[in-house]
C-alpha cells in the first residue's frame, strides 16, 4: 500500500527511535564541544550549533513523530504537515532573526541620552544615519 | 459513519476514525502556532540578552553539569515516548503503559532539575525582575517547563482512559497526540538548550 504508516508501524524493533535517538545525544555533545571546547570564531561557533540544532529538530519530527506519515490513503495530511512546520519554522526565523535585527543594527536610536530631540521623524533614517559612525 | 470505511488492516487504530485522524492532523496545525508563540519568546530573549541591568550576567551562573542532567532526561524521555507510541502499534498495551510511565518519570526527573536550576539562580540574585535579561529568560524557560508540567497531567490523564477503556481508535488517537505533544517539547528544548545556554556561556567566557 502506498500508506506509509503501514511499512514502519508493526516492524519489531524500532530501529528508526534508537538511530534517531543516538544521533540527537552524539549532536548534543558535539554542540557543546563546539560552543566551549574549540577556540573556532563566535561566528562559526554560532552558525555550527545552531545548524545542529536544526538538524536535531529534524530528526525528531521524522525519526519520532513521524511528520511526513499519512492518515489517509491519499498523500495529502503528510504533505499538510510537513508543509505547515516548515512555514512555521520560517515564520520564527522571521521573528526571531528580525527582532534582533531590529532592535540591534542600530534602529533603536531611542537608547540615546544624549541624542537631541528632533521634531522631524519622517527623516529618521536617513538624518540619523551619519551619526550612527560617531557613536561607540 | 455511515459509510463502511475501507482501509488498510495494517492502519495504525489511531487512524481509524476520522475524529482521530482529524484531530491528529489538526494537532499537527496547533504545533505550529506553538512554534510562532515560542518564537516570539525566543525572540524577546535574544534581543534583552545583554540587559543585565546591575544583576549578573546570564552566562555567569548557567552550569554544564545542571544543563546536560536537564537535557538528556528530557531527550531521553522523547525517546522512551517514541518507544510507547511504537507499542501501541503494536497493539501492546501493557508495553505503551509502561514506556509511557518511564516518560512521566523521566518529565518529572526534568522538571526537578529544572526548578532546583532555578531556585539556585534566584539564590544567587537573578530573579525574574532582576533584569531585562533574565526577566527574558525566566518567561522563555518557564513556559517551556509549564508545558512539561502540563504535559505531565494530559499523557496522565490518557493513560487512566487507556487503562480503562482499553485501546480503541478513539484513545489511541489520544495517545498518538500526547506524544506528538510530547516530542515537541524535546524539540522547543533544543532551541533553549542552544540559543539560551550555550550562546550564553559562549558570549560569557569566549
Amino acid at each position: 500500500m502506498a500508506n506509509k504508516t503501514a511499512a514502519n508501524g508493526h516492524g519489531g524493533f524500532p530501529w528508526k527511535h534508537l538511530i534517531g535517538f543516538v544521533l540527537s545525544i552524539v549532536l548534543t555533545l558535539f554542540a557543546l564541544w563546539i560552543a566551549l571546547g574549540t577556540d573556532l570564531s563566535l561566528t562559526w561557533i554560532l552558525i555550527i550549533i545552531f545548524g545542529f540544532a536544526f538538524l536535531q529538530a529534524a530528526l525528531q519530527l521524522l525519526m519520532f513523530m513521524h511528520v511526513t506519515e499519512n492518515s489517509t490513503s491519499t498523500k495529502l495530511t503528510g504533505r499538510v504537515q510537513v508543509g505547515n512546520i516548515l512555514f512555521a519554522a520560517f515564520v520564527a526565523i522571521v521573528i526571531v532573526l528580525g527582532s534582533v535585527w531590529v532592535m540591534t543594527a542600530g534602529h533603536a536610536k531611542h537608547d540615546k541620552h544624549d541624542e537631541p530631540k528632533t521634531e522631524n521623524h519622517g527623516e529618521h533614517g536617513g538624518a540619523e544615519k551619519s551619526e550612527e559612525h560617531g557613536s561607540h | 459513519m455511515a459509510h463502511v470505511e475501507t482501509h488498510d488492516p495494517n492502519t495504525p487504530l489511531e487512524y481509524r476514525s476520522e475524529t482521530g485522524r482529524l484531530n491528529i492532523l489538526g494537532f499537527w496545525i496547533f504545533l505550529g502556532a506553538e512554534i510562532a508563540l515560542f518564537a516570539t519568546l525566543f525572540a524577546t530573549y535574544m534581543v534583552l540578552t545583554h540587559r543585565i541591568a546591575d544583576g549578573p550576567a546570564l552566562g555567569e551562573l548557567f552550569e554544564v553539569k545542571s544543563l546536560l542532567i536537564q537535557t538528556f532526561l528530557l531527550l531521553t524521555s522523547s525517546f522512551t515516548c517514541g518507544l510507547a507510541v511504537h507499542e501501541m502499534r503494536r497493539h501492546n498495551v501493557k508495553g505503551l503503559m509502561l514506556w509511557m510511565i518511564i516518560t512521566l518519570g523521566l518529565g518529572l526527573g526534568f522538571l526537578y532539575f529544572e526548578i532546583q536550576e532555578f531556585l539556585h539562580f534566584i539564590h544567587e540574585g537573578a530573579n525574574i525582575g532582576t533584569s531585562a535579561a533574565w526577566s527574558g529568560f525566566f518567561v522563555l524557560v518557564g513556559t517551556h517547563g509549564a508545558h512539561v508540567t502540563f504535559g505531565i497531567f494530559w499523557v496522565t490523564m490518557v493513560l487512566i482512559q487507556v487503562a480503562k477503556r482499553g485501546l480503541t481508535p478513539a484513545t489511541s488517537a489520544k495517545v498518538f497526540i500526547t506524544s506528538l505533544y510530547w516530542h515537541f517539547l524535546d524539540v522547543v528544548w533544543i532551541f533553549i538548550f542552544t540559543a539560551v545556554y550555550l550562546m550564553g556561556m559562549v558570549m560569557h567566557h569566549g
